[in-house]
């Protein structure tokens, strides 16, 4: 009896002694808890601030002023010794022919320097629009139309509310400037309108003819040359380090090379692709092939390390059942090593891609920096891609490459998102349990 | 009976037979680096007989196991000298394909390591790699037989394209023989087979390791000493990396000849 007491008596003061230490303990956790959430929620804000801004910035470069012109496709400017040959229909004074039209819009305008004024009303690019017209037509010579063509930038950066008129003097748009777009808007003149340049044009001088399709077209072909490149290469020298090379200290150098490779600033990528492929193979400059080689280099060991975590984590027992039938180590790893690892190496592919689709600096070392206007049709094209594109833009001085600049951030933001996403559909289908 | 002393890791019994013998292993030595792990080591094997290596963990019994298909190849620090001649042919001959040795030496394995694929493609592995089917119809043979002779088959045969990582353990490790026996091995390697295993299910196995008796010598490690008593005909313990004793089943369990043998299959120690 005394004794079971001195025992219940013992045990209740060690029972209150782990509650006394459960409550720090508890408080220990609750704690980390909070900061974790903290953290989190820090994350979160930051990326709301940022799709905020930049779609904020830049949903309204999805529109377009255009106006409207009533456009006589006059065969004295077109075609005047009436042949109907191409040649000289792409050589009609297609320019002479909107002057016209706005002047027939406003006829009081007599002085030479307001006409100047009066013909930036509309794109340089309506030109280009009546021309296209003419060629796809010729029919049309001779008829007048009522058509839609961008106006400059100015004016639509006015349309969108860009530029305040009412705060005072704005050195671009005169008065009368003013007067005349009030006068288009009262007629309904003036629409915005599904800006598709954007879409599908490449790179201009005029915000408004500009679009990011030749950069799109030349990220796919350098993310293609990237990845055709550096999967197999990656894949195949994970597969060999980690299943086949003999542990010595040439493959722990090498081990360590790579390593060190993961962690070198892009630039220094740029530099050597500049030396070794544009001065010493003699390869275009500008091409996405060599975009593509660069971003190779620089992707390489992301896709080694990611490749050679998901082999590591393949069970050994998997290969001992594989070896114990009679498998070949060759077979073992293909039929069933491999396609275990798969999902890991294709997330840590599509992570390394991801990185090179938002790479800028190295690809300025090997001049895809340039202004292109054309669409690149093959991997030896001069072209640019999506970051660069962003750069140039952000670094163009007209007001309407702002919005343009956000509206290339968020096409950019959905291609990763998109890559992120495959990465996740993938692993996803592909990973097995054992 | 022999006691602690200067002769007390020497083998006793009888290591070596005079017919049937399957294998026969001459002075071999497994080491890990520089840490000796099976130390000169003579043993022969019985042809259609179950050999149980049984001794306490560590002992290197499972070591030697892994010599007979030169699974220990994989590791990468592990040499062996010696002789393991099966049929007249020394394993660690360099004329020796590996893989070809594998073909004829099945093993299973002491967790269930089923491929992350169907049941049917996990027995169909083997015999398609080695090419022994020459259609689908044959392969589809050679499948139901393995799986009938693993005492699987009535169990599974509605579901060959359910994955085999679906069955539970005690299914997975019959399928693991199934896999093992599908391509027609001589001699059937076993590491702990059962160790993993609920006791209905190792009841399961220990029959199916007396039925493929008549066909396949089987070399099995455990370390239940009832499961060696039951299933083998022969019994070697193993100890620090030297083979104490060898001899038939009923000899060893019932009347020792070394001390160490008897403290461990008594309980003493292990």
């Amino acid at each position: 009896m005394n004794r079971t007491g001195l025992q219940t008596k013992e045990s209740n003061a060690r029972l209150n002694l782990i509650k006394a230490g459960l409550k720090k303990r508890y408080f220990k956790e609750r704690v980390f808890r909070f900061f974790g959430m903290v953290a989190i929620l820090t994350a979160l804000a930051m990326l709301a601030i940022l799709f905020v801004s930049i779609t904020g910035k830049g949903y309204t470069a999805f529109e377009q002023t255009f106006v409207r012109l009533d456009i006589t496709f006059d065969t004295e400017m077109i075609d005047p010794e009436n042949t109907g040959a191409k040649d000289v229909h792409s050589k009609g004074d297609y320019g002479g022919i909107v002057k016209k039209s706005l002047r027939q819009m406003f006829p009081d305008v007599k002085d030479r320097r307001q006409k100047r004024d009066l013909y930036s009303l509309a794109s340089s690019g309506a030109a280009f629009q009546l021309r296209k017209m003419v060629l796809s037509d010729p029919s049309i010579i001779g008829t007048t139309q009522t058509i839609w063509v961008p106006t400059d930038d100015d004016v639509d950066m006015l349309m969108k509310g860009h530029i305040k008129v009412e705060s005072g003097v704005s050195g671009r748009i005169k008065p009368y400037k003013l007067e005349w777009i009030h006068s288009l808007k009262d007629r309904g003149a003036l629409e915005k309108r599904f800006n598709r340049a954007l879409f599908t044009s490449g790179d201009s001088r005029e915000p408004e003819l500009a679009g990011i399709w030749g950069a799109v077209v030349g990220s796919l072909y350098t993310m293609m040359v990237t990845l055709l490149l550096s999967f197999p290469l990656g894949v195949a020298t994970a597969v060999y380090l980690e299943e086949f090379a003999p542990q010595n200290m040439w493959t722990d150098i090498i081990e360590v090379n790579i390593n060190n490779l993961a962690a070198v600033p892009s630039i220094v990528f740029g530099l050597l692709g500049l030396a070794v492929f544009l001065n010493f193979f003699g390869l275009p400059r500008s091409a996405p092939m060599v975009g593509g080689l660069v971003l190779s280099l620089m992707t390489l060991p992301t896709i080694i390390i990611a490749s050679r975590a998901s082999l590591k984590s393949v069970p050994p027992s998997i290969r001992e059942g594989a070896l114990g039938v009679g498998a070949s180590k060759m077979q073992a790893v293909t039929h069933h090593v491999l396609p275990l690892a798969m999902p890991g190496m294709l997330t840590g592919t599509i992570i390394g891609m991801a990185r090179a689709l938002g790479e800028t600096a190295p690809l300025l070392m090997i001049g895809m920096v340039a202004f292109i206007v054309d669409i690149p049709t093959g991997i030896f094209d001069i072209a640019t891609v999506l970051p660069v594109q962003i750069y140039l833009w952000a670094d163009s001085p007209e007001r309407a490459f702002v919005e343009r600049t956000s509206a290339a951030i968020i096409m950019l933001l959905a291609f990763l998102l998109l890559m992120n996403a495959a990465a996740v559909v993938l692993r996803n289908k592909f990973e097995k349990r054992w | 009976m022999i006691r602690d002393g200067e002769d007390s890791f020497k083998t006793v019994g009888t290591p070596t037979l005079q017919k049937n013998v399957k294998i026969s292993c001459r002075n071999v030595n497994v080491f890990y680096g520089t840490k000796q792990a099976i130390k000169d080591l003579s043993v022969d094997i019985a042809d259609k007989e179950v050999t149980a290596f049984i001794g306490p963990s560590g002992c290197g019994k499972s070591t030697f196991l892994r010599c007979f298909n030169r699974m220990n190849d994989t590791i990468k620090c592990c040499t062996v000298t010696g002789e393991i001649i099966i049929d007249n042919e020394n394993v660690y001959d360099k004329k020796v394909d590996p893989v070809l040795l594998r073909a004829r030496i099945g093993m299973v394995f002491q967790k269930p390591n089923p491929f992350p694929k169907s049941i049917y493609q996990n027995v169909a592995y083997g015999p398609s790699i080695h090419g022994l089917a020459k259609n689908r119809a044959e392969l589809d043979d050679i499948v139901i037989e393995s799986l009938e002779k693993a005492g699987l088959f009535e169990e599974v045969k509605d579901q060959l394209n359910h994955p085999g990582t679906s069955l539970s353990g005690g299914q997975q490790q019959r399928l693991c023989i199934a896999r093992a026996i599908s391509v027609q091995p001589e001699l059937i390697l076993m590491d702990e087979p059962c160790s993993a295993l609920d006791p209905i299910a190792t009841g399961k196995i220990e029959e199916l390791i007396d039925e493929l008796r008549q066909n396949y010598t089987i070399i099995i490690v455990t370390h239940s000493m009832q499961q060696a008593a039951r299933v083998s005909q022969r019994t070697a313990f193993f100890h620090l990396g030297s083979l104490i004793e060898v001899g038939n089943t009923n000899k060893i369990f019932i009347n020792p000849e070394h001390k160490l043998t008897q403290d461990y299959i008594t309980g003493r120690y292990g």
